[in-house]
């Protein structure tokens, strides 16, 4: 403003020195200069960090790069040209295998439900202004910090000792994964509600619960959706990797034919297609979801 | 509240409409929570939940939650050669030197004796093993003349708490457990804590005081004269024998390592491939597509698929993980970035084409200042959920703690490992949480 209002020449500015114009520019000129050593300097380092890491992770592996670059699509090309051969038994094992992938996506549809469950109640309890204990939020944000952290093939492993095999493990595995997750996003967006709902209700003497579904909810719904349909998809890998790891569904199955080797390849092939047409399916429709509703809801505040 | 000034009159609904609306919507409230209801109903049938309990091994729950903080130590003798051991879980790595054996056992002139505490004493000499117990006598127990059975001595009628054949002689207490064989008499007592974790029953620093060994460490004469106390103890410390202490950390730095050279690569490789990918910077619709379209790909191969194949090309190791996650990401960011680049303002890069930059000068200068924050946050946010996914990347790949971890369950033994192994996981991740936490907060208000 003040340089519209009196020209380009600083001299005429009210507060400035005469003559300060030229040092300034020279000043700045220095700093831009300055900071852009600096941060050649962080990218140089960093690189070098990233190339000696690489290093050291390729001195500590069974296999080289180079070795094993050729090597990338050997096995691909094994497992689909053994798969080509029986092409004809691939519809066969979709059937075969469906009740496997079924296991899988109800894994994490329930942990999704279940976590998201806990989760709402977790960021609710631990959100400040809203909680229903206001001196209890830092024990149940520590209580989300430690479910997050845990991962869950941790638990899951835990639980096969004690349950046995099956996909309740898993589940719960997942679930509490989950509830620490979505919780934190969950409280994030809760925190930027706004509170003037709530103290109307608070006004005409409603409960907690009745403040949280009447006042909050609504209003975080939107959000909350897109992050739990999120979440499902990274549940649905999630699922299938603790499948390979431990417990049933369609990873297990996996484990199962990718241990018996060549003679099963078919079985891999028609895994992987399963889970690869079920993962991109189910990102496309959660996608499409998400956008309708975050889109919708920036339409009705515009 | 804008909405309303400039919403033309006609869009106002009828009361017809609104009254549909409003049953639509108390339709809605009731029906979504009754299927999610049904399906959960549903699966706790199919995913035979109430059968849990049956199956449920309660005896490795208890064994899994005891370890978790708490040690066995075993005192045995062979009955045949008189040889006696103590030991932490019957370990030959474990095992005290018969000079240092824990002040609760005792041996003079043949006889040993174990304390177990609150008057719980047991007894092995010649004879064979004595265990009195208070409130209910002494149990003696000394093989047959020929050798070839048990007699037990003891007030009737035997408690369930023992256990008795001609062969195997079990007593359970609350302090301890005790099995007399024909070959072998054993004594085991839980204690709190994890036994051995600093120094094993070999080092010169077994069962010091931790006032003994900061005197130890800044005075005191040379133990090994060839090194300083402080650098032999250090040593002494990572080379557990029974913890692993440095076998651990380096499995955790792997860890970190595949995260951190996985993501951080996937963020540069991915940069060009999203300007190709968005809009905006790209005029070629098919070239978009295929973009688009390889990015889905290898989202969709996912994590798993990706670390079998590269396992099978590269062996087991932290870069076969590192390229795992690299591949992963490279399409989760080429999705992200693009996204973020089609949302940019474009008055700055018309700004800066105004002054004659060329395409990678407007990249620079009109486009990635504005970006930046946005693609840092996310990169950060990555790297942070790679350090979990690592874990698990580790455990099929075979490289750091995630490796360590699995073997440890897997072996259903060392569940005092698994608790060692979770907590450092933990806390590992937890920093990363809170450091990357701390960054983004840093990016977003510098932006």
């Amino acid at each position: 403003m003040v340089d519209i209002a009196y020209g380009p020449g600083n001299e005429r500015g009210p507060d400035r020195k005469p003559g300060a114009g030229l040092d300034t520019t020279g000043a700045y000129l220095d700093m831009v200069r300055r900071r852009r050593l600096y941060s050649g300097i962080i990218l140089a380092l960093f690189i070098a960090l990233m190339i000696a890491g690489f290093q050291l992770a390729e001195s500590r592996n069974a296999g080289g790069f180079i070795n094993g670059l050729p090597q990338i699509f050997a096995f691909p090309s094994e497992v689909i040209s053994e798969a080509w051969a029986k092409r004809a038994n691939i519809p066969g094992l979709f059937v075969q295998f469906l009740p496997s992938l079924m296991e899988t996506v109800n894994i994490a549809a329930v942990s999704t439900l279940i976590g998201g469950f806990t989760a709402a109640l977790l960021a609710l309890l631990a959100t400040r202004g809203l909680a229903r204990w206001p001196r209890l939020t830092p024990l149940f944000r520590r209580m989300m910090d430690l479910t997050r952290s845990i991962p869950e093939i941790v638990i899951a492993l835990m639980l096969i000792f004690i349950l046995g095999g099956g996909p309740v493990p898993a589940m719960i595995a997942i679930s509490l994964h989950t509830a620490g997750a979505l919780g934190k996003l969950f409280s994030e967006v809760a925190e930027n509600a706004d509170v003037k709902p709530v103290e109307g209700l608070t006004s005409v003497g409603a409960g907690w619960l009745q403040r949280m579904w009447l006042g909050v909810i609504p209003q975080v719904a939107p959000n909350w959706l897109s992050y739990l349909m999120l979440r499902f998809e990274i549940n649905v890998r999630a699922s299938a990797i603790l499948g390979f790891v431990g417990s049933g569904g369609i990873g297990y199955d996996l484990k199962l034919a990718m241990q018996w080797g060549a003679g099963k390849y078919d079985q891999v092939v028609a895994i992987f297609l399963l889970l690869f047409l079920t993962i991109v399916l189910i990102d496309q429709i959660t996608d499409h979801y998400r956008t309708r509703l975050v889109k919708g809801e920036k339409k009705s505040r515009a | 509240m804008t909405m309303s000034l400039n919403a033309p009159l006609g869009t106002i609904p009828s009361t017809d409409a609104l009254i549909a609306r409003f049953r639509k919507r108390a339709r809605m409230s009731f029906l979504v929570p009754g299927i999610i209801l049904a399906y959960l109903t549903w699966i706790f049938f199919a995913f035979d939940i109430p059968g849990i309990a049956s199956r449920a091994r309660t005896d490795n729950a208890a064994v899994l939650l005891t370890d978790f903080w708490a040690h066995k130590t075993h005192v045995t003798r062979d009955n045949r050669s008189g040889a006696l051991s103590v030991s932490k879980d019957g370990e030959n790595r474990g095992a005290y030197p018969p000079g240092l054996l824990p002040d609760w056992v005792s041996v003079t002139d043949g006889v040993t004796t174990i304390d177990l505490g609150d008057g719980n004493i047991v007894t092995y000499d010649d004879q064979g093993a004595r265990y009195v117990v208070p409130d209910y006598g002494t149990i003696q127990i000394r093989p047959s003349e020929d050798g070839q059975s048990l007699i037990l001595d003891a007030p009737l009628p035997l408690p369930s708490w023992i256990n008795a054949s001609d062969r195997l002689i079990t007593v359970t207490t609350p302090a301890g457990r005790f099995n007399y064989s024909r070959s072998k008499v054993e004594t085991f007592r839980y204690q709190a804590g994890w036994a051995l974790f600093f120094f094993t029953a070999d080092s010169p620093f077994f069962q010091k005081s931790p006032l003994e060994l900061a005197s130890l460490a800044v005075s005191g004469d040379r133990i090994d004269p060839t090194r300083s106390n402080l650098s032999y103890m250090a040593s002494e410390f990572w080379n557990n024998k029974m913890w692993h202490h440095g076998e651990v950390a380096w499995a955790l730095f792997e860890t970190l390592l595949m995260a951190f050279i996985g993501t951080f690569l996937a963020a540069l490789v991915a940069l060009p491939l999203a300007f190709m990918a968005a809009r905006n910077f790209n005029p070629l619709g098919p070239l978009r597509f295929v973009m688009r379209r390889i990015f889905d790909f290898i989202r969709g191969v996912d994590a798993l698929i990706w670390t079998i194949v590269l396992a099978r090309a590269f062996g087991p190791g932290p870069m076969t993980g590192a390229l795992a996650i690299l591949i992963t990401d490279t399409g989760t960011f080429g999705k992200l970035y693009s996204e973020a680049l089609e949302n940019i303002d474009e008055k700055q890069v018309e700004g800066v084409r105004s002054t004659g930059a060329t395409a990678l000068q407007r990249a620079r200068f009109g486009v990635l200042p504005q970006v930046t924050p946005v693609l840092m946050s996310q990169v950060l946010y990555l790297f942070e959920s790679n350090t979990r996914s690592a874990t698990v990347i580790g455990a099929i790949t075979g490289g750091g703690i995630g490796l360590l971890l699995t073997q440890a369950i897997i072996t259903q033994k060392d569940w005092e490992d698994v608790a060692y192994y979770m907590i450092l996981i933990v806390l590992m991740v937890m920093a990363l949480d809170s450091l990357s936490g701390w960054i983004r907060r840093k990016l977003i208000k510098g932006a």
